[in-house]
């Protein structure tokens, strides 16, 4: 039995501390927006937030997370789609299959918590994922939509 | 004038949104895509279902895998429907429906960039006829001829009355009409939902987690499979030692699926993989063990050279001339096996009992997904169903392709009763896919003394995807898939260029590697090698890569139509900017003609891809947001091929098995891309694919002007760009 805390609610998973979060995720607690790829920590489509930083679930053995560790999934993004991000990810159609795109809004929730207006460089560097039907570009667009709407809102 | 439908039973409803009853659909209701509903509603025809509150249903038969496809039929069908297009929601009806109804829906099957191209006339046709039934049944009850009565967005209006009723309201009445038997459709001129940047249906629940793709798939009591296949092709089980991994956390059965591979069941995946990379397998390796890229290298080498060769397109007699030629250019490419990669791994959900079989699971092709379980079941294809889910990517691996529904099926037939979901790990994805098929081809160009081509041999040795998968395809041994984009004519895969003496042939070489439909199939590595080498003749010659096409395209004007639009956006005629160099390309495939201009530099050996611009002509187009979509994501899939795609061979078995050794193309590295859309109207190109294969030979041509290093083995990460 561990003890996560996810999405604010404390959560009891009964696994072993071998399993991956992602895992814990998807199988413990029917959370399947959290996306299997290549299970190597490699293509970022399990990203999630723990204490704030993306991190790929996939690796992330159950017994090495803390029970007070915040774990933030994109089921706990919003309720409702409204977070920023997912805003602009609506307003530009970002996805196309969509599959990568739980761990891309992760990933970029992330970088933006830690960096409010990223440059290029920046959200190269950090924004690693794959994504096969090749939405790039959408999402660059997208990061800085938020980040522009942000300054606007902060001037 | 249309005919007016006739009533066949008058149950017509006004001014009540809380109306039900009307027609029983006569087929179980397709799960899980909310058609419960629509038990109470009615269908007006087999494309067209309109709920009491106006909400319009458009059934689509072609699978959505991120291309936009759902979205550009629904627009088809609702422009002639003339309904409210937000409140159009759409579903898929099953293969198992289309099969109990004479197949009304047509083909399912999604590939080949075909899904609008193909359908776009019988959907825009069911559209118009429920449009036809809907007018009729208003009519009808106000006893005024339908030709008096007017539609927009769902709501019908007898103007010399005033009175006006919505779609909602006349559905049950307008079920029960007969359609006419013809209908006028629009000219695409006329169009106020196609041919619009809509925004897509499906994007809302791919933000937020909502989104059920095949892999996220559960029923009740489920359990979860872990497969592993033998590594090397034409291999066998030879044994495994179940006893050593049955009492491991949750392992309920292990299981031999087929000839060539086992499964560990457990109640959660990630037990069953856990035990499965545990379990001893002994593997038979069967007769391939000895072959490896080399082998495969020299096999195809040797077709380069061959005498015998399947004829793709001929003129004039082009051995002759080139033995005549002032100057003659020659070069030798390659272009490697790849595999689709898709983002969400194959899997598939089976429930078997002794009289049914149900699968759920991501397809390109629900009708072939059926006959897959019913032949894995055993049971008659009227005791099987297939319910489509969302692709997480589909590229052409999950459409001809069935072998992990044959798998779920057969291990769910082992343990009836209870639901199993198979899911394959990246690394079963890696070892067995459909891969690109592996050619080589070796170009023989002619000059004459004014530096005009005046003969071309180009030689394609290697595999045929047909020869595999569809034999009876074939024409006479022959694979006319190989010669896409160098077809003497027809609508679809024409040469773009007019050259007096031309041979182009093939020697087939099969390797016993299997090979797939990857999206842009064979146009993918022709574009290359063709557009290549047209810049190394103009090289040649001692001319620009754009005039000395275009001295070869004055009888293919769509095809040069693309080309000078990337020029002149890309301003090929003015100076890049320094240390910035460009390259062309263009080709014809899938029915549309496609162009590219790609900006590179390459610094200290690294390449940085600036810009890309792009035309596509697809004859018509049913949403431009899409096709600019589709465009960039083709780039993405073809610029990862070319810098870093290659599945390599050694021992019978491919030597990559996850993402880092299999890289593709990021976020850093992604160019940044311009989108011509330039429909001419008159035919109907596809989009998913052409411009995919555009991509890399205008980057591969750009980094020859930048370094003077010809690529012609692929992929790029192989080669060293620094001056020597």
């Amino acid at each position: 039995m561990a003890r996560l805390t996810i999405n604010g609610a404390p959560r009891d998973v009964e696994v072993d501390p071998d399993t991956p979060l992602l895992w814990a995720l998807r199988e413990q607690l029917g959370m399947t927006g959290t996306k299997f790829g290549c299970g190597i920590a490699q293509c970022g489509s399990c990203t999630v937030l723990v204490d704030g930083v993306a991190t790929r679930s996939c690796v992330l053995p159950i017994g090495a997370i803390m029970p007070e560790q915040e774990i933030v999934t994109i089921e706990g993004l919003s309720p409702d789609g409204s977070h920023p991000v997912q805003k602009a990810w609506l307003a530009l159609d970002v996805p196309q299959c969509g599959y990568c795109q739980s761990g891309m809004i992760m990933a970029v929730v992330g970088l933006l918590q830690q960096n409010g207006n990223p440059t290029d460089a920046d959200i190269d560097a950090e924004i690693t994922n794959i994504c096969r039907c090749g939405t790039y570009n959408r999402v660059r667009a997208a990061i800085k939509m938020v980040a522009d709407n942000d300054e606007t809102q902060a001037g | 004038m249309l005919s007016a439908p006739t009533v066949t039973r008058r149950n017509f409803i006004v001014g009540s949104a809380a109306a039900v009853g009307g027609l029983s659909l006569g087929f179980s209701v397709p799960f899980p895509g909310g058609a419960q509903a629509d038990a109470i509603a009615p269908e007006i025809n087999a494309w067209v279902v309109v709920r009491p509150d106006d909400t319009v249903v458009i059934r689509i038969a072609r699978s959505e895998m991120g291309q936009g496809t759902l979205t550009g039929l629904a627009q088809l069908v609702a422009e002639e429907l003339e309904c409210d297009w937000s409140k159009v929601t759409t579903e898929y009806p099953t293969p198992g429906e289309n099969i109990a109804r004479n197949r009304v829906w047509g083909s399912f099957s999604t590939g080949g960039s075909r899904g609008i191209r193909e359908s776009h006339d019988y959907v825009r046709r069911g559209g118009a006829t429920a449009r036809e039934m809907l007018i009729a049944a208003a009519a009808d009850e106000w006893q005024v001829p339908a030709a008096e009565c007017s539609v927009a967005k769902g709501v019908i209006t007898h103007s010399p009355s005033g009175r006006s009723v919505t779609y909602g309201q006349v559905a049950t009445a307008a079920a029960a009409m007969t359609p006419p038997a013809e209908v006028a459709l629009k000219d695409p001129s006329e169009w106020i939902i196609a041919g619009k940047p809509l925004p897509r249906l499906d994007t809302a629940d791919k933000l937020t987690g909502k989104q059920i793709y095949g892999v996220d798939m559960v029923r009740p009591n489920m359990l979860n499979a872990a497969i592993r296949a033998c590594p090397v092709f034409g291999g066998r089980v030879a044994s495994f030692d179940a006893a050593a991994v049955s009492g491991m956390p949750g392992v309920r059965q292990v299981v031999q699926v087929d000839d060539t591979s086992v499964a560990v069941v457990a109640s959660t995946w990630w037990q069953a993989k856990t035990a499965l990379d545990n379990l001893p397998i002994e593997w038979d390796d069967g007769p391939n063990s000895g072959v490896s890229s080399d082998t495969i290298a020299a096999m195809l080498a040797e077709g380069l050279e061959a005498d015998e060769a399947f004829i793709g397109n001929e003129a004039g007699d082009a051995r002759g001339a080139l033995a005549n030629a002032a100057q003659t250019v020659t070069a030798v490419y390659a272009f490697p096996f790849q595999n689709h990669a898709t983002m969400e791994p194959m899997n598939a959900t089976a429930v078997y009992t002794d009289d049914r079989c149900e699968v759920w699971c991501p397809t390109q092709n629900g009708e072939a997904s059926l006959a897959a379980v019913a032949e894995a079941s055993g049971l008659p294809v009227e005791r099987c169903e297939v319910y489509k889910l969302h692709l997480g990517g589909g590229f052409g691996r999950r459409g001809n392709f069935q072998d992990y529904v044959r798998q779920v099926v057969s291990i769910a037939k082992q343990m009836p009763g209870t639901p199993i979901k198979l899911i394959w790990s990246r690394e079963e994805d890696m070892l067995h896919g459909a891969y690109h098929p592996i050619t080589q081809c070796k170009l023989t160009g002619g000059l004459d003394a004014d530096g005009n081509l005046s003969a071309l041999h180009m030689r394609i040795s290697g595999q045929s995807i047909l020869a595999a998968v569809r034999p009876q395809a074939m024409q006479g041994g022959r694979d006319p898939v190989v010669f896409q984009g160098l077809h003497a004519g027809g609508d679809e895969y024409t040469l773009g260029y007019s050259i007096d003496n031309l041979l182009i042939d093939h020697a087939m070489r099969n390797p016993p590697i299997p090979p797939g439909f990857w999206r842009g199939v064979n146009l993918n590595q022709n574009a290359i090698y063709m557009e290549c080498f047209m810049d190394e003749l103009a090289h040649a010659a001692g001319q620009d890569p754009l005039a000395f096409r275009r001295k070869l395209m004055a009888n293919h004007p769509k095809h040069l139509a693309v080309l000078e639009a990337v020029a002149e956006r890309i301003g090929w005629e003015t100076a890049p900017p320094e240390g910035v160099h460009r390259g062309l390309a263009q080709i014809m495939g899938f029915g549309s003609y496609v162009a590219a201009a790609a900006e590179v530099s390459v610094t200290d050996g690294v390449l940085r891809m600036h810009r890309i611009v792009a035309a596509t002509d697809p004859g018509h187009v049913v949403n431009p947001a899409q096709v600019e979509r589709q465009v960039e994501g083709s780039f993405v899939y073809g610029l990862s091929a070319c810098l870093y795609g290659e599945c390599t061979v050694d021992g019978g078995r491919i030597e990559q098995e996850n993402f880092d050794t299999y890289n593709v193309l990021r976020m850093a590295e992604m160019p940044a891309v311009e989108t011509i859309v330039m429909p001419s109207g008159g035919f109907w190109g596809g989009v998913g694919e052409p411009t995919i294969a555009v991509a890399a030979p205008a980057v591969l041509n750009a980094i020859f002007a930048a370094t003077g290093k010809r690529i012609r083995r692929l992929p790029l990460m192989n080669h060293d760009l620094r001056s020597t």
